[in-house]
């Protein structure tokens, strides 16, 4: 899961500005720190070599200094950042002469729920991706806030009942990553994690030819029974029937997920609030 | 009759909490009743509960945060433990322990200990460096105070009867709504710091009055020690921050309580706006923290350096940029919510700016040790510890507010280590060497050197060994909150934080030691003279522990430093001071009014959270009846008349001069 080794374009480029920023702060941090330890070392009570200067307190050209060079480090980290937000904003689509993959994601309590809504398919838990196609994601919860996160990926966004956000990735190599909810959920969030599969594009083919063809469907009915809260689901998959199906969950059409606690101490509701939960 | 309290409400079938919280509770249950037994109650409320003495209430402030630490740390111990068990396996700590195990971690350690330590801290020295008698509203304060610790008692009931909140130490909705957390943990969260938070709001209103309209004759804005100027900028901070906690968590209790829908999934509620509105109380409050901290480390580093403070304006511009700037950044807190680049960028550079004036500060630190005559006393050593961990936590902050590195960061344990980076590198760091370096002026002795010196090093030495691994686990990819994990390259940095964690238990057991034998040999660390550490502002002018009225005849001012500069002329004139003019001082009365509104509120509280409407009800009037008898008051002062302040003042100078004579023969 190391964000230092990514494996996608977006993870690179996060990478390479978080390597960038630490440098140039380093240029700075680095001769404060061994000043701090050189003047405290030096200037010990015992050293009469030192310069002692009982009375200095104030030197303009020193305040200048100091005033200027944090300055000027942030005038360039400033920069690096007003530039790197633009170019990796999560929501701006990845340049490519393929055309994206739109994938949508929903965080449920407490299980991740994916949907292709042009292969017509969905999955729980594992997501299959092909290698060197813009992933394009449209996010939302069921439920409580959570976050999308592939650590290997980039980016993460996150996940809010009611609301879609975006966010576009790439994988660059094939091979099996790992995804996680980035932002506690409740009770079974450790579980929230999930296999990412990428594959070459041929066999994302085949592989979404054959899981179209599976037994199980989706709908708006069958959601019902994933809708509930439960932990460590095993990876499954569907066809996707209904596919405006994530369209219902942001619209809220399908109501959000009730949530659920082990062990809750004190839970009777007010009678007045029974309805709203 | 009692609401939803039932037995069920009590732990009887987990041993774990059972046992613990059970353990406590005796502890406290004998504790008061040895008060009782061996007659110490009537002094404790004469001169401790009922006191409106700043120095006390600021002593009180401190203690009760020390108390917490232990309650925070043992909270710390088992998260670490969990962690580093957990591969693979369940650990020891079920989701809903684990849960609120860290939600009470965080909540205790930023609003019962950060704060109070703090705010301890800054009633008992800035009257003294003001160079006056009192604050400005002394029953105020202890009113703020008892607020304070109603607050703590609450949080520590729920370890037995019911639970926590299980949400973090946020209470970030949907999760935190009815429907998703329908038991009384929130609710003890939401109270807590509804009472407590009032009781910060008046500490905040009080000090900022006091720094304002109370100097002693000469004592200029820009004559005052840096520790005034940093307690102004952190209260204006409480006054301005602390209505927005109060009015977020109010909306959340009226959508828990009554129905409402500012936060829900449904019916237009929008947890967004909960987000904004608690961050913008959320980023001020961490310079409330941490602004005090860095005035403490100004007024030890001078102090040991033997030197004015190097750029003292520039320190004060700096201060009071850094609480402007405060208020301008909360939205780093959530890049990843999706906002658009334009809004992340804005806000990722405003955050840096901030970084300029800490930047100088340090700066300042360090030309502050040059050229000076360093003496490496504990309180001394906390502040090189604080400069040099700082600053790397610093740089990860920074780091985090470029918001392409915080796609990749956020929410991970590299959050984790950065902010308790900062938080302990910088504001426990800074409230050790405020409790070692003012400690022999509130009891007139110091505190042991060498047990000083060793937990300050296992302290130091345990934070890197703790927290290190937490970057790199946030480079590993670590989520924050895990109960439990399967990736096996995390596992060996866990087990590494958790014998951190267990090198810092090694230094709270040393300060624990630290004072214990402190008090045993308080004699032969005595310190007659009032000024241990050769100091330079007038806290040190008085005697230790300083008489009620702090001052005999209120000092006059003449410069910056102001008694290091008192010093100075008293070795250069050859005439015999005059002697002093002692006049009588008219000092506040003691009042109950703090504890038994604090009572009364500890009691609504624990109703409310409970749904016992007619104690509700009870308590409310209760509070209002204290206010009212209060407000009705005819007398507030008592005066101390001038030959009494004569004879107190000359025992003091008699004892300084005999010590003077010893250490010159």
């Amino acid at each position: 899961m190391n964000i230092l080794d990514p494996q996608g374009p977006i993870g690179a480029a996060d990478k390479t500005i978080l390597i960038d920023s630490v440098a140039i702060m380093l240029a700075i941090v680095l001769p404060t720190l061994l000043a701090i330890l050189a003047f405290s070392f030096w200037f010990r009570a015992g050293n009469t070599r030192a310069v002692h200067l009982p009375n200095w307190a104030y030197s303009g050209r020193i305040e200048m200094v100091v005033w200027s060079i944090p300055t000027l480090t942030v005038i360039l980290l400033g920069g690096v950042a007003w530039i790197g937000s633009h170019q990796l904003d999560p929501a701006q689509p990845i340049a490519s002469a393929e055309p994206p993959l739109t994938i949508q994601a929903v965080s449920l309590d407490w299980k991740w729920l994916f949907l292709y809504p042009n292969q017509k398919i969905a999955t729980l838990n594992t997501l299959t991706v092909p290698v060197g196609v813009p992933l394009h994601f449209e996010l939302s919860s069921a439920s409580v806030m959570s976050a999308f996160f592939i650590p290997r990926l980039g980016s993460m966004i996150y996940t809010m009942n009611g609301m879609t956000t975006r966010l576009n990735l790439q994988a660059s190599n094939v091979g099996t990553l790992q995804g996680l909810a980035s932002h506690f959920s409740g009770d079974g969030f450790a579980d929230m994690h999930f296999d990412v599969n990428v594959v070459t594009p041929a066999q994302f083919e085949q592989w979404a030819r054959d899981q179209a063809g599976a037994a199980e469907v989706l709908d708006q009915n069958s959601y019902q029974a994933v809708d509930k809260p439960s932990i460590n689901d095993a990876p499954r998959t569907w066809r996707l029937a209904d596919p405006n199906l994530f369209q219902a969950i942001v619209a809220q059409k399908i109501p959000p997920s009730p949530g659920g606690q082990s062990g809750v101490k004190g839970a009777s509701p007010l009678p007045g609030v029974a309805d709203a939960r | 009759m009692l609401g939803k309290l039932s037995w069920d409400a009590l732990p009887l079938d987990q041993p774990l909490p059972m046992i613990s919280s059970g353990a406590v509770a005796l502890g406290i249950l004998a504790i008061l009743a040895w008060v009782v037994t061996s007659g110490h109650l009537p002094y404790l409320w004469r001169e401790w509960i009922t006191s409106v003495d700043h120095k006390r209430i600021g002593v009180m402030y401190t203690l009760l945060a020390m108390v917490m630490l232990l309650r925070g740390f043992s909270d710390a111990i088992l998260m670490r433990l969990q962690q580093s068990l957990a591969f693979h396996s369940q650990g020891f700590l079920p989701p809903e322990h684990y849960d609120q195990i860290f939600s009470a971690h965080g909540t205790i350690m930023i609003f019962f200990v950060a704060m109070p330590f703090m705010i301890g801290l800054m009633n008992f020295v800035v009257p003294l460096q003001l160079g006056v008698r009192d604050v400005a509203f002394p029953t105020l304060n202890s009113v703020g105070f008892w607020l304070t610790a109603t607050g703590a008692l609450l949080v520590n009931i729920s370890l037995l009867v019911g639970e926590f909140s299980r949400t973090g130490w946020l209470p970030y909705p949907p999760l935190s709504e009815l429907a998703y957390s329908p038991g009384v943990g929130v609710d003890y969260y939401l109270w807590s710091l509804e009472i407590s938070g009032i009781g910060t709001l008046v500490s905040g209103i009080n000090l900022v009055t006091t720094v304002l309209k109370m100097r002693t004759r000469g004592m200029s804005y820009l004559r005052m020690p840096m520790f005034c100027w940093t307690t102004l900028a952190t209260n204006l901070l409480i006054v301005a921050a602390f209505p927005i906690l109060t009015a977020t968590l109010a909306m959340l209790l009226l959508d828990r309580y009554l129905g409402f829908h500012f936060f829900t999934n449904e019916a237009g509620g929008n947890m967004m706006m909960f987000m904004n509105l608690i961050w913008a109380w959320g980023h001020p409050e961490v310079y409330i923290l941490v602004l005090p901290a860095f005035g403490i480390f100004s007024e030890v580093i001078s102090t040991f350096s033997g030197k004015p403070l190097f750029g003292y304006r520039s320190m004060v511009l700096a201060t009071m940029a850094i609480c402007v700037l405060s208020f301008m950044v909360w939205l780093h807190h959530f890049f990843t919510m999706g906002a658009g680049a334009d809004v992340n960028a804005v806000f990722g550079i405003a955050t840096m700016i901030i970084a300029v004036p800490t930047g100088v500060k340090v700066f300042n630190w360090l030309f502050t040790l040059y050229g000076g005559r360093i003496r490496f006393a504990p309180p001394l050593l906390w502040s090189i510890g604080f400069m040099v961990t700082f600053i790397i936590g610093g740089m990860t902050g920074v780091l985090m507010a470029v918001p392409p590195a915080d796609f990749v960061l956020h929410n991970s344990l590299f959050l984790v280590a950065h902010f308790h980076n900062v938080i302990i590198g910088g504001v426990l760091f800074g409230a050790f060497a405020g409790y070692t370096y003012w400690f022999p002026k509130a009891f007139g002795f110091r505190l042991h050197d060498g047990l000083g010196k060793a937990a300050f090093w296992f302290w130091l030495v345990g934070f890197y060994v703790a927290f290190m691994p937490l970057y790199v686990l946030g480079l590993e990819g670590m989520t924050r909150r895990m109960q439990h994990y399967d990736v096996p390259e995390w596992h060996p940095w866990l087990i590494v934080a958790a014998g951190g964690a267990g090198l810092i238990l090694c230094g709270i057991v040393l300060q624990i030691a630290q004072l214990v034998v402190s008090i045993r040999q308080r004699e032969q660390l005595r310190d007659l003279t009032g000024d241990p550490w050769n100091g330079r502002s007038l806290e040190w002018a008085t005697a230790s522990p300083p008489p009620a009225f702090n001052f005999a005849v209120e000092p006059d001012v003449t410069g910056e430093d102001a008694y290091w500069t008192m010093k100075q002329r008293a070795r250069e004139q050859t005439q015999p001071n005059q002697p002093p003019d002692y006049r009588d001082i008219a000092m506040p009365r003691n009042s109950p009014t703090g504890f038994i509104c604090a009572f009364f509120a500890t009691v609504m509280g624990f109703a409310l959270i409970w749904h016992i409407w007619w104690m509700v009800v009870a308590g409310g009037l209760g509070a209002f009846a204290t206010f009212v008898v209060f407000a009705w008051r005819d007398e507030d002062e008592e005066t101390i008349p001038a030959e009494e302040v004569a004879r107190i003042d000359r025992r003091h100078l008699a004892e300084v001069s005999a010590t003077t004579h010893q250490e010159a023969a």
